[in-house]
């Protein structure tokens, strides 16, 4: 299991009702495996990152970590080392909306 | 304590009004989902304390939320909303076949007589149902597999299932309506369905009196005589009495007949109040003037309501799910604007005052009469 810290958007920890980071013990050190442990955790989360039927990723939603986009990385992709040993956070962010 | 209880979806959050019975002092709480929009709230019938609420976001997708306390707090529940079967195709904007894509959810139908039990109208347009409080959701996918499905196609606003009404004794008899197909009704549950348009006539569609193709806005009924049927349609207010099997206009003597709401009195079956707005182009009120419109004569006839509206460079709009009554001895009736104002009249519709005013644009408003 690999602990890793998760930095949500606001309105995603509203949803979860959290402050701050979270952090969750992933069974994998990657972008699936840490969003599993995190809709595990936090059921008020399921659909709201990844499609629920398709399983993709939103498409206004976008994954960083280490100042690097892995939005389009393969779920299945391992994350960056310093994520997958916790001295990185994840972070989920919405994409930037003007207007 | 008697009184109502207003649910507001708005673009950015929902608001809960509530009042005693004299309706002239409001508590407004709010907002709750902050940033999110509230396309509707309803509460259940059969337990007013439970209300449902249709949370989504470009960003974050559809959330549902329930309420067991009245609104004070909410959970989470069931936001898997997968079509059944083969998921098939209906057309798209350029005439192409598109796959039917889950977008949001429009409406919250909650059944009449179970609890647990409520209706989701969603776009891309179909009807869903959840038995378990809201945990899991079923297509009741007769509806897009009944024949024309694969001819339907979006309006500007997208292909929405927008109106779900529940006939108010016979369990295996509702209605749907459909933006831009028209109206559907089910005589078996939901297991199947059949277009109930005939009378309807489009000018915005090739073949006017089509089967489908209609840009149906809203229906409504009284749930005394559940065969008589009211309709405001893209342009035309349109009424039934054989329970949608045929149509008959009954604009009469409005000054537009284009509009989104319409709904009826508690306790008349015949009074029927409209929102004119001047056209499909312009979605105001003609002169700028917010004028509610009443008939008492099942339409035909109608008469202008503007007593404490505003009756000059008023430019909002009101949305299909955005009027309401309450079922008090004296009926209340309420609207909200996409101005973010919400009317009352506690005299159906004689008098109206603002109860709240620069909320973010109202989605929807239901009024909950409570004992």
């Amino acid at each position: 299991m690999t602990l890793v810290r998760i930095v949500l958007p606001y309105h995603l920890r509203a949803l979860a009702k959290v402050d701050g980071e979270v952090a969750v013990d992933a069974a994998a050190p990657t972008a699936r495996g840490v969003l599993d442990a995190l809709e595990a955790v936090h059921p008020a989360l399921r659909g709201t990152m990844r499609d629920p039927a398709t399983g993709r990723r939103r498409a206004f939603v976008r994954f960083f970590a280490c100042e690097q986009d892995l939005s389009h990385d393969d779920l299945d992709a391992p994350l960056p080392d310093a994520v997958a040993r916790g001295e990185e956070p994840f972070l989920v962010v919405g994409a930037m909306a003007g207007g | 304590m008697p009184g109502v209880r207003v649910l507001v979806g708005t673009r950015k959050g929902a608001f809960v009004l509530t009042s005693d019975v004299g309706r002239q002092s409001w508590r407004v709480d709010g907002p709750h989902f902050a940033g999110w929009e509230m396309y509707h709230l309803k509460g259940s019938p059969v337990d007013p304390d439970r209300i449902w609420a249709s949370q989504t976001s470009a960003w974050f997708g559809q959330v549902v939320h329930r309420s067991d306390d009245g609104g004070r707090s909410w959970e989470t529940v069931g936001n898997d909303f997968r079509y059944a079967g083969d998921v098939g195709t209906h057309q798209w904007y350029d005439g192409t076949p598109h796959p039917w894509e889950f977008a949001r959810v429009w409406h919250l139908e909650p059944s009449l007589t179970d609890r647990d039990t409520v209706y989701a109208g969603v776009e891309d347009a179909a009807l869903f149902t959840s038995t378990d409080a809201g945990r899991t959701w079923v297509e009741l996918d007769g509806l897009r597999h009944h024949g024309t499905g694969a001819q339907w196609q979006p309006g500007a606003g997208g292909m929405c299932l927008h109106t779900v009404l529940l006939h108010p004794t016979d369990e295996q008899r509702m209605w749907v309506a459909v933006s831009a197909a028209g109206a559907f009704r089910t005589d078996d549950g939901g297991a199947s369905w059949r277009p109930v348009n005939k009378g309807l006539r489009s000018g915005e569609i090739p073949d006017e009196d089509s089967e489908v193709g209609h840009c149906v806005h809203r229906i409504a009924l009284h749930p005394s005589r559940p065969d008589v049927l009211f309709m405001q349609k893209h342009w035309d207010v349109m009424r039934s009495d054989d329970g949608g099997d045929s149509w008959h206009e009954v604009s009469g003597d409005l000054p537009t007949d284009f509009g989104f709401p319409i709904d009826v009195h508690a306790h008349e079956p015949d009074t029927v109040y409209v929102v004119p707005i001047t056209s499909d182009s312009l979605h105001y009120p003609p002169d700028g003037r917010l004028r509610v419109y009443r008939s008492r004569t099942g339409g035909g006839e109608w008469e202008p309501l503007t007593r404490g509206l505003p009756q000059e460079h008023c430019y909002v709009n009101v949305l299909r799910d955005a009027m309401s009554v309450d079922r008090l001895d004296e009926c209340g009736v309420y609207f909200g604007t996409t101005g973010g104002s919400v009317y009352c009249s506690p005299d159906g519709g004689d008098s109206w005052r603002e109860v709240v005013r620069d909320l973010p644009a109202v989605l929807s408003v239901e009024a909950q009469t409570l004992p």
